[in-house]
């Protein structure tokens, strides 16, 4: 794979300070991912300290109210931080360790990676430093304090549109200033060569835990698999050991926000065009000139103009397909399956949960959904609250 | 077309001066575009606004927002430009990023280039690795594509310098563009790499702000480039920056050109 490429897609788009650590990064990912040490430790993380296996549940009380496809759950909310993130951020912490790294810097939109990386820093004894957009600071304002809790300082990222795509810029010139004894890890399948094919790799653990999962309990492979994108690292790690299975449809999920004709979204498969930004060529919401849109989510973790160049490979070869959720759908599924479940998915996971409701009516009911639950709800219950109209602040 | 190698005739050395095209709007980028070359810069790097400028400080970010909130346009850019190339002694370049370009498209963005007389291209996110594409259509305009080197560079140093075209840019310091007080990587020893490969002239940019930085990098290279200064002075002054921005050009050009 020359140069980190998905057919057209990826690549090594970045400035020339940071080219050397990135190709001394992808040396060292391609070293120790083979290092029978580097994956039993790992696993050893995965099993003892992020609590994997996590579960495959049968929804049996939502498949029932909607009437249609067996619906599953991949339980990702059931980690240790609340999130598929630190799946990714254990195997990048770990090899950045190995790298002779003792500090790690992140950034994060909802909260969900700084909180993964701020907790896995403390427990490997590192140095974080995480970079939020200050409006995300104010509307997460518990999650700044978990990671200062955690022992990591927060910087609030006060240049452009003061959001996701304003962290990662500000992540990087960090990076660009001190390169010597840090790390970036970048928390979703996007960003230059190597860390597309890398965090796919780290999350891939949920696609393969599905499949050896539903092979023990209903002897087959699912039908269909659901997950929310923003970046796309849980769809890229719940799609990955599917990919070679024609049978099994991949269907991503991308926040439609107020609708996608509004302007207010933040579809990059369902808006964009291709591009070149962040360090990957891919598929981005952009101007005619190539300006990058402010795009718009209720959830701060799709809150991303881009996506990660093997979804945007995916989507161009038809393997994979790429759907629109509202806000209020994504709502509507929050609060459906709390109360038909007793599980309060994230408003990200929500989005995913809203499409496989949509899709199960119309499959049969021999038929099944896995929809990859990539985090857990309570970090939004205030948000939720508000956007139904309550004064509700945490 | 005016050559790069223009700037650097005579052995004498360059200043390169940076701005950034529709700051504060593009009657007074192409104002100072020519005030620049009265006041002795030898090549003028026009900046294209840029969303997310992942290469520059503070001080560059903020520009390219005045510019893009100003309602500037590539197109208009190469309006403003074409407006004074019948001036123009000296040659000029424009610094970018990769997706403004790409997406305009490579063949209808250099083609654009030559009608307005700009003879290079320096793009901060495009590595040699990713060049190729760009390149073989910039080349069919003569466009020449500047490549940066950086202090990290180390083992990628020569094969960047056996890629140059135009001059290289050789990078002071680690991080984003802007002003800094003392630059402390060996330049020297960066310089002697790339003449080991090259005869192409090598300018050195970052940092520099002062008559006497100037003068120092300017001893161990063919030139200098200041972006962050002038852009700060036309921050300062808006419309009405004219004068200082003489001036200022003027005192670097003579700290270097004693040398």
């Amino acid at each position: 794979m020359e140069h980190g490429r998905f057919g057209e897609f990826g690549g090594l788009y970045i400035p020339e300070t940071l080219m050397r650590t990135l190709q001394e990064l992808e040396e060292s990912y391609e070293h120790y991912k083979n290092d029978p040490a580097f994956v039993e430790e790992l696993n050893w993380l995965l099993a003892n300290y992020a609590g994997r296996p996590s579960l495959l549940y049968y929804a049996e009380n939502l498949t029932k109210e909607v009437g249609g496809a067996k619906i599953y759950l991949k339980r990702e909310d059931l980690n240790h931080t609340g999130s598929h993130k630190i799946n990714n951020v254990l195997g990048q912490a770990l090899l950045a360790k190995r790298m002779g790294k003792t500090r790690i810097i992140a950034e994060t939109g909802a909260g969900q990676h700084g909180v993964a990386s701020a907790t896995v820093a403390a427990l490997m004894n590192m140095e974080c430093e995480v970079f939020m957009g200050k409006t995300d600071t104010e509307r997460q304002a518990l999650n700044v304090y978990r990671m200062r809790l955690l022992g990591a300082e927060v910087h609030p990222v006060t240049t452009g549109t003061m959001t996701l795509k304003d962290a990662v810029n500000e992540t990087m010139r960090e990076w660009s200033r001190r390169v010597s004894d840090t790390h970036y890890i970048i928390g979703s399948a996007m960003g230059p060569h190597p860390f597309p094919m890398m965090v796919r790799d780290f999350q891939s653990v949920i696609g393969k835990e599905i499949r050896a999962q539903l092979r023990q309990t209903e002897d087959c492979l699912p039908d269909a698999v659901v997950a929310c994108v923003g970046g796309g690292s849980n769809a890229i790690g719940t799609f990955y050991d599917f990919i070679d299975a024609p049978s099994v449809r991949l269907i991503g999920v991308e926040a439609a926000g107020e609708g996608l004709d509004t302007g207010r979204h933040a579809a990059a498969i369902g808006r964009g065009t291709v591009g070149i930004f962040h360090g990957m060529k891919s598929i981005f919401c952009q101007d005619e000139f190539g300006q990058i849109d402010e795009v718009y989510s209720i959830s701060a973790g799709m809150d991303y103009p881009g996506i990660g160049p093997e979804h945007a490979h995916l989507h161009t070869i038809g393997r994979a397909e790429y759907v629109p959720i509202t806000d209020e759908e994504a709502v509507t599924a929050f609060e459906h399956l709390s109360r038909s479940e007793g599980i309060i998915p994230a408003i990200e996971s929500a989005h995913a949960v809203a499409h496989a409701v949509k899709l199960a009516r119309e499959m049969g009911k021999d038929q099944r959904i896995v929809v990859c639950l990539s985090g857990r709800g309570d970090k939004d219950v205030a948000a939720i609250a508000r956007y139904r109209g309550e004064t509700l602040y945490d | 077309m005016i050559k790069i190698q223009e700037a650097f005739r005579n052995q004498h050395k360059a200043f390169i001066a940076y701005l950034m095209a529709g700051d504060p709007n593009l009657p007074s980028s192409a104002a100072y575009i020519l005030t620049a070359q009265e006041a002795g810069a030898d090549l003028i790097e026009i900046g294209i606004p840029f969303s997310d400028p992942i290469a520059e400080g503070e001080v560059i970010q903020a520009a390219s927002q005045r510019a893009l909130r100003a309602g500037t346009r590539l197109d208009g850019i190469f309006d403003m430009v074409a407006s004074i190339k019948d001036q123009m002694r000296v040659p000029m370049v424009f610094m970018t990023y990769l997706n403004p370009v790409f997406v305009y498209g490579y063949d209808r963005f250099f083609a654009r280039c030559v009608e307005i007389g700009i003879c290079g291209i320096i793009i901060p996110d495009m590595p040699f690795e990713e060049q190729d594409e760009a390149r073989q259509i910039a080349k069919k305009y003569g466009i020449e594509v500047v490549t940066l080197v950086a202090p990290t560079s180390a083992s990628r140093t020569a094969e960047i310098a056996r890629r140059a075209e135009g001059f290289l840019y050789l990078v002071s310091s680690m991080g984003v563009t802007g002003v800094r007080a003392e630059i402390t990587t060996d330049l020297s020893a960066i310089v002697a790499d790339i003449r080991k490969e090259t005869d192409i002239p090598v300018a050195i940019g970052f940092g520099i702000a002062t008559p006497e930085q100037a003068r120092q990098n300017a001893q161990i290279a063919d030139g200098v480039i200041i972006g962050s200064a002038i852009v700060r002075i036309i921050a300062e002054h808006g419309a009405h920056a004219k004068q200082p921005l003489y001036d200022y050009i003027k005192s670097i050009k003579d700290a270097i050109t004693q040398l």
